[in-house]
């Protein structure tokens, strides 16, 4: 992930040790020294995000990463992200909560993650990978929607991500001085009018148009961002609704069904925020009964059932805390749905 | 085929080290493969884990609640892991640490007393390579020539580490070979 | 004619919207006179506070990045890491820099960050209506401490400059005031001298300016410098209080 980041071309990194996502610190601090890079580890979160701000304003591809208590102090400074309208990516490394929780892998950040997590009227592009190589992938096209957004965009995986190890291929190390260039950034009023980057607008009116200005952003994003996976979705009577680790273990769950003849299929949200709420509708003219697993008490369940409207039948089944089920556990409460329900 | 292993042990043991040479040698083989560490809040003298799963399908979980093989330390991990091991699994177990044995009577037991042996080539840390060899010799989970080649590659930088990391793993793999280790 | 006296160009033909008899106008323009005599407007990135400066980007015609409140260092040491050859400098306020900001603050001092805070100590909260503030004397009545700061409830007044002072990582730190024109001189030259450390990549510089706020403090510009020159300097004495080149120059000296 930080090898895939570094090869986007982000050359600056801030943040502060927190488990379980040490690793991708200590791999940047080691390697970014050698592509000419600047790695800092600073006295809290706060100062690292906003570190991050700055390195942003001077028109850099910069990153910082944390696990759940850490993110929520980053909060202030996504907030100023989406305000100051400033690329960065963020990486959330989930972890069992609230308070300090423990150090399993979890996805209890969702609400926090897909709707904005800071004060303010603002979004965060939120992508869920669910491999070792989606991880790397996403990593490596967050930068590139963050700059074209001018926007924070951020990688919710869990601690089971952070700590896991799969064989990757690694994308193209870009050029940095051939990235697109940033004629907004603070670089000094050399040949140009001064800039100043602000997100005080103290006139209602004028905070107003800003809001609008960044709703239509939004819109934009929601309409070319969707990122999603079907699997085995075109014949099922049943759709397991799942992202990341979780969509990892239902995928298995998935195989498991079909091996007893029952028609599952999965649908894997990608992209978190924007969410794929259209494909999800579009799939309930047909399936009529969604099962919602996540490893959490129930939070992405409120986008499916604004997706759905009541079309169809939503079941849920989580496990908070950083239990973390096997795919047998799934398959055996989907065949139970199936007898219970009488599917198909 | 999808195989999970365990390695389990004291912090400082090097249980981490072994997951990570056989993950890196299913790699050499370019098998799927997941490698999932886990330990304590504390960094030495807790208890440690690693979960390896090796398939050639793509692997849903990285965890392991019914391993195929464990491979056990020291006598906590015997206790915490031996009641998981699938129905004709297989334990290894470090007979010089470890008192106890398993009370299954469903699963195969082999032994190696790997400080014993790692002690007699000089190297003390190396019990931890000394069990990897013999547990290839047994599983033949990947060749012995992907995993020499993954302690190449993961110690490249430690010059002696890695002479004795072979060595110890020689000694492993031919000590199970003559004796057999089954219990 | 000739013309003797003007704006500089690093300032904005925009007018002030500070209180009459407020510190921030006088030191606005000490600022701008600095990075313009310098030669400094094209590689000058200043970061503003919240607080009363918060509007300082209207003035300053250099590049601006705004910081939330407390967090100056912090975004100025993304800033600087980025560009190693610009001069970056905060300016910041008393509780921006000496409360909410001081683990910022501290920390950019003791990594040595090549960057200038300018802190305006007028020992009161001035945008939010007065309170009490870090830097707030004993025995002065604000709206959250009324009947005057007592130590046991309050704590002290807290003297951040000679805190950063023993990081190891700061390289010049002093503390003037706005009240006099002599002392305007004083912080003009300190502010120079800061700035200069800075592009010579010493270390942390922060030039401490002590600055009258008569709305909050209720008294007349006149009586708010007065204030300022025979009480606060009691507890925030003026001068150079850490010099690294000058104790240099003592080394080559002997």
């Amino acid at each position: 992930m930080a090898e895939a980041a570094i090869r986007a071309g982000c050359r600056y990194y801030f943040g502060y040790p927190i488990t379980p996502q040490n690793e991708l610190p200590e791999y940047m601090s080691k390697r970014l020294p050698e592509v000419g890079g600047i790695f800092v580890q600073a006295e809290s979160e706060i100062a690292s995000i906003n570190m991050v701000i700055g390195a942003s304003m001077a028109g850099a591809r910069v990153m910082t990463s944390s696990s759940s208590p850490g993110i929520s102090l980053k909060q202030e400074g996504i907030s100023y992200l989406g305000g100051l309208e400033l690329p960065a990516v963020i990486v959330n490394m989930m972890r069992g909560g609230p308070g300090l929780g423990n150090i399993a892998p979890s996805q209890s950040d969702y609400f926090q993650a897909t709707r904005g997590g800071g004060h303010g009227d603002y979004r965060t592009i939120v992508l869920a990978p669910a491999s070792g190589q989606e991880l790397c992938d996403l990593t490596y096209k967050a930068f590139d929607l963050a700059d074209h957004y001018r926007n924070p965009v951020l990688i919710l995986a869990d601690g089971m991500m952070g700590q896991m190890m799969e064989p990757v291929r690694f994308p193209v190390l870009r050029d940095v001085e051939r990235l697109p260039k940033k004629p907004w950034a603070l670089t000094g009023a050399k040949g140009r009018k001064s800039h100043f980057i602000r997100s005080l607008i103290l006139d209602p009116e004028q905070m107003e148009e800003h809001n609008w200005k960044l709703m239509r952003k939004y819109e934009q994003i929601a309409d070319s961002e969707i990122r999603y996976e079907s699997f085995k979705t075109d014949d099922a009577d049943l759709v397991i609704v799942a992202f990341g680790t979780a969509a990892r273990i239902a995928k298995a769950a998935v195989k498991r069904a079909r091996g007893e003849g029952l028609k599952v299929g999965l649908f894997r949200p990608i992209s978190l925020w924007p969410y794929p709420s259209k494909a999800l509708r579009d799939l309930a003219k047909r399936v009529k009964h969604f099962f919602v697993f996540e490893l959490n008490a129930g939070q992405m369940i409120e986008d499916v059932h604004l997706a759905l409207g009541g079309e169809a039948d939503v079941f849920f089944y989580g496990r908070p805390g950083g239990v973390v089920p096997n795919p047998a556990e799934i398959s055996r409460i989907v065949s139970r749905q199936f007898f219970q329900k009488e599917i198909g | 085929m999808l195989i999970k292993t365990i390695f389990a042990g004291f912090g400082g043991q090097g249980v981490l080290s072994m997951g990570y040479v056989l993950a890196y040698a299913a790699m050499v083989e370019e098998l799927q493969v997941t490698y999932l560490p886990a330990y304590g809040a504390e960094v030495r003298g807790g208890t440690a884990n690693c979960t390896v799963a090796i398939s050639n399908e793509e692997i849903a979980s990285p965890i392991a609640s019914a391993p195929d093989n464990v491979v056990v330390m020291n006598n906590p991990s015997l206790e915490k892991f031996q009641h998981q091991i699938v129905t004709g699994g297989v334990m290894f177990v470090n007979s010089n640490l470890v008192e106890q044995r398993p009370v299954r009577g469903d699963i195969i037991l082999y032994e190696i007393p790997c400080n014993d042996l790692a002690h007699e080539l000089g190297s003390d840390q190396s019990a931890n390579m000394v069990m990897l060899g013999g547990f290839i010799e047994k599983t033949g989970l990947v060749k012995l020539d992907s995993i020499r080649s993954a302690i190449k590659d993961v110690f490249k930088e430690k010059k002696k580490a890695k002479e004795m990391n072979l060595k110890a793993l020689d000694v492993g793999f031919d000590y199970m070979r003559k004796n057999g280790g089954k219990v | 004619m000739k013309k003797v006296f003007g704006r500089p160009k690093t300032l904005k033909p925009n007018p002030y919207h500070y209180c009459p008899g407020c510190g921030h106008s006088l030191l606005h323009r000490v600022v701008a006179e600095v990075i313009e005599e310098m030669g400094a407007e094209e590689i000058a990135i200043g970061v503003p506070p919240a607080g009363c400066a918060v509007l300082a980007y209207n003035y300053f015609d250099v590049d601006m990045g705004e910081a939330a409140h407390g967090r100056g260092a912090a975004l100025a040491t993304g800033l600087k890491r980025v560009l190693p050859d610009h001069l970056v400098f905060t300016y910041q306020g008393d509780g921006d820099i000496a409360a909410i900001g001081t683990a910022e603050t501290v920390h950019a001092a003791n990594r040595g960050e090549k960057i200038t805070c300018i802190f305006v100590n007028n020992a009161v909260y001035g945008m939010t209506g007065g309170q009490m503030a870090p830097t707030t004397l004993l025995g002065q009545t604000t709206t959250t401490s009324p009947g005057g700061r007592v130590e046991n409830r309050d704590g002290f007044p807290l003297n951040l400059s000679e805190m950063l002072a023993i990081t190891r990582g700061s390289a010049y730190i002093e503390r003037t005031s706005v009240t006099s024109p002599a002392g305007i001189r004083a912080t003009k030259k300190a502010i120079r001298k800061a700035f200069e450390i800075q592009l010579q990549g010493l270390g942390f510089t922060l030039v401490e300016v002590l600055s009258p706020c008569p709305t909050n403090l209720k008294m007349s510009p006149l009586e708010a410098c007065k204030w300022v020159d025979t009480e606060m300097v009691n507890f925030f004495p003026l001068g150079v209080i850490k010099d690294i080149t000058a104790s240099e120059e003592a080394q080559d000296a002997h």
